[in-house]
């Protein structure tokens, strides 16, 4: 164990817990309705730019911006799937994926057209850029906070999802869409509910996110959003634990190949689609799925 | 059946005919709009092949183009060309004195394609609906990071630049594009015609139905997937020659995303719409590029504006899937047809 390999192991711990927030959202949509969620990495984009402005152009505090961002971006998400989604309920999947697709380059091409097309950088407040040290390795303290967060944020969703009436319903609603509904259970509001957790999980991620890589762009969602469908479809998609399992192999898995493989870096991104496609080829329940019978 | 094919042919010479037309009188940039109109029909009839007519819903056309651009553009390109290109890293000297007639290399790229998409599509065609989306989407990302990172045969992201273009009178030459498109029109027609193309439209409408009637399932979506990357790849061929350079940038998802919104609009598996709709949103792509400027209200002047004109395209595709779900174009084109047709 030397110090060089600790040191990438705690970058991509921390780069696999922010796939591992934004899988969840994924995940927890496709569980319900069946639906990649394009618009998904967009609304993490929005969040950021949200954070963004609102530590530049007000006065609040930036731990109050980083909330009052995340629970807007949550209730964007809710909007979203009110004016895209909702309306095709019960339409063919393909429409309803078309929708999502077109819903994911209005939100960038409006990002373009809000925020302005050129790059911003990310206010990040000063306590994030302390570096600390533990024993030989020394990291800056957000690559340590990344994965405390997201730990907290597990256990509480996990918490919501097995504990509560509403968790119950979900379970319910993706465990059989048709008999839930039959058994009462309000079907618009849980998932809305679904909706605004997973944007603002996906918002907390975009914050970390913005604080790691302090760049921001209106495409800048497109790329982790692809990424963290994949780690959903890795894991197997509609499982919470498998989402977070296959946010880590794809965070861990990118970070150490770049760092032991440095001739591959220009393939970096090649990485995830490709680790997809034998995971579909092999297992396409993927590792923590449920194997669904087709029904004739 | 006989009057029909009569009508068709006379129609086609129209066609041609007004074409010549326009490629001696319009000026330069509205033949390249027209030119681009011809390509993006042939472009828009793949994906209608694969997404369309046989119902499988892939995201990789990007991806296919790609090949086929880069195949036309390194067989095409004279040698000195290429050598001032390829500045920052010499190309491997066998591609390099490769060169051979426009028709050759179109093929070539089309066949390159359709390789690809056979390679691809064999496993990948097993998944159904949105993970086949997600592994095709995978697929063109794969090629276009590939091509970024093959430097001595692409070139890498510099690109290429001076792809030789086939012009007449210093404009691009309409029969070129337009007459592959036309010869794509008429394939499609026969083909979806065929014992193939019902093949086809029955899996797409059930795929255990068609299979218990002795379709060979995988053949046919094989089949399918290959004759549209072929044709993609012609499409993409095109394009290259008639932008002159191309790079990794412009085979993006959000060039995949074009073609789709030309397919939806145009109605899925409607041949007719989707010549209608490719032409339509081309001019339109074009003809909107003022809404990225700068526009003057009267009373005052808006600043630049960039984005603006894909927010609109991206909302006329989400409102016409909310809203019109079995295609705009086609509705339109049927009631039109209702008005004026006797039967």
């Amino acid at each position: 164990m030397n110090k060089e390999f600790l040191q990438h192991m705690a970058n991509g711990i921390s780069l696999g817990s922010l796939y591992a927030l934004i899988a969840i959202g994924y995940t927890m949509v496709y569980g319900i309705l069946r639906l990649i969620n394009f618009a998904h990495g967009d609304i993490f984009m929005l969040g950021v730019y949200l954070t963004f402005y609102g530590i530049t152009y007000t006065s609040i505090p930036w731990y109050i911006v980083f909330i009052l961002a995340s629970v807007i971006t949550g209730f964007l998400g809710v909007t979203l799937e009110r004016l895209a989604y909702k309306p095709l309920r019960g339409s063919p999947r393909i429409t309803i994926l078309i929708s999502a697709i077109g819903a994911s380059f209005l939100l960038q091409n409006a990002g373009v057209l809000v925020f302005g097309g050129r790059p911003k950088a990310f206010p990040t407040p000063e306590v994030f850029n302390k570096v600390i040290s533990i024993g030989e390795i020394s990291v800056a303290l957000v690559n340590f906070i990344i994965p405390i967060v997201t730990l907290i944020l597990l256990v509480i969703l996990n918490f919501f999802i097995q504990k509560t009436r509403t968790g119950m319903a979900m379970r319910a609603l993706s465990k059989d869409y048709e008999a839930a509904s039959l058994m009462g259970i309000d079907i618009n509001n849980t998932i809305s509910i679904t909706f605004f957790i997973g944007s603002f999980l996906a918002a907390v991620g975009g914050i970390m996110w913005g604080i790691k890589y302090p760049q921001l762009m209106p495409h800048m969602g497109v790329l982790p959003g692809l990424k963290c469908f994949i780690a959903a479809v890795i894991g197997g998609i509609g499982s919470i634990s498998g989402a977070v399992l296959g946010g880590f192999i794809l965070g861990l898995g990118e970070i150490l190949l770049i760092a032991f493989l440095p001739s591959l870096t220009g393939y970096r991104d090649a990485f995830a689609f490709i680790l997809l496609i034998i995971i579909l080829l092999v297992k396409p329940t993927g590792l923590m799925g449920e194997k669904i019978a087709e029904k004739v | 059946m006989k009057k029909n094919t009569v009508f068709n042919i006379i129609l086609i010479a129209l066609v041609l005919g007004i074409l010549i037309l326009m490629n001696v009188f319009l000026d330069n940039y509205k033949v390249t709009v027209i030119n681009l109109c011809g390509i993006y029909i042939i472009l828009a009839l793949s994906m209608n092949l694969i997404n369309g007519f046989t119902g499988l819903f892939s995201l990789g056309h990007a991806g296919f183009m790609a090949i086929g651009a880069y195949t036309v553009a390194i067989l095409t390109m004279p040698v000195a060309t290429k050598e001032m290109n390829f500045y920052m890293k010499p190309m491997v000297p066998f591609l390099l004195n490769l060169n051979m007639p426009f028709i050759f290399a179109l093929i070539s790229g089309g066949l390159m394609a359709a390789l690809f998409g056979f390679l691809i599509g064999a496993p990948v065609l097993k998944l159904t609906d949105d993970y086949l989306a997600i592994a095709t989407l995978g697929f063109s990302e794969i090629i276009r990071i590939v091509i970024v990172n093959l430097q001595s045969i692409t070139n890498g992201s510099l690109g290429l630049k001076g792809i030789p273009k086939l012009t007449i009178n210093n404009k691009p030459n309409l029969l070129w594009s337009w007459g592959i498109a036309i010869l794509i029109i008429v394939f499609m027609n026969v083909l979806m015609k065929g014992s193939y193309g019902k093949a086809f439209k029955a899996i797409r409408e059930d795929e255990i139905a068609a299979r218990s009637m002795g379709i060979n399932l995988f053949k046919h979506k094989v089949l399918s997937f290959t004759i549209g990357s072929f044709l993609a790849g012609i499409g993409g061929g095109l394009l290259a020659t008639s932008l002159g350079t191309i790079d990794p940038t412009q085979f993006k998802f959000a060039l995949t995303f074009n073609i789709l919104l030309m397919v939806v609009l145009g109605g899925m598996g409607n041949i007719n719409g989707n010549v209608v709709s490719a032409i339509v949103i081309t001019i339109a792509m074009e003809a909107l590029r003022f809404l990225d400027e700068p526009i003057n209200l009267g009373f005052t002047v808006t600043s630049a504006l960039p984005g603006l004109r894909m927010v609109v395209f991206s909302l006329i595709l989400m409102l016409v899937v909310i809203f019109k779900k079995d295609g705009f174009v086609k509705n339109t084109l049927e009631k039109v047809r209702g008005k004026y047709a006797k039967n």
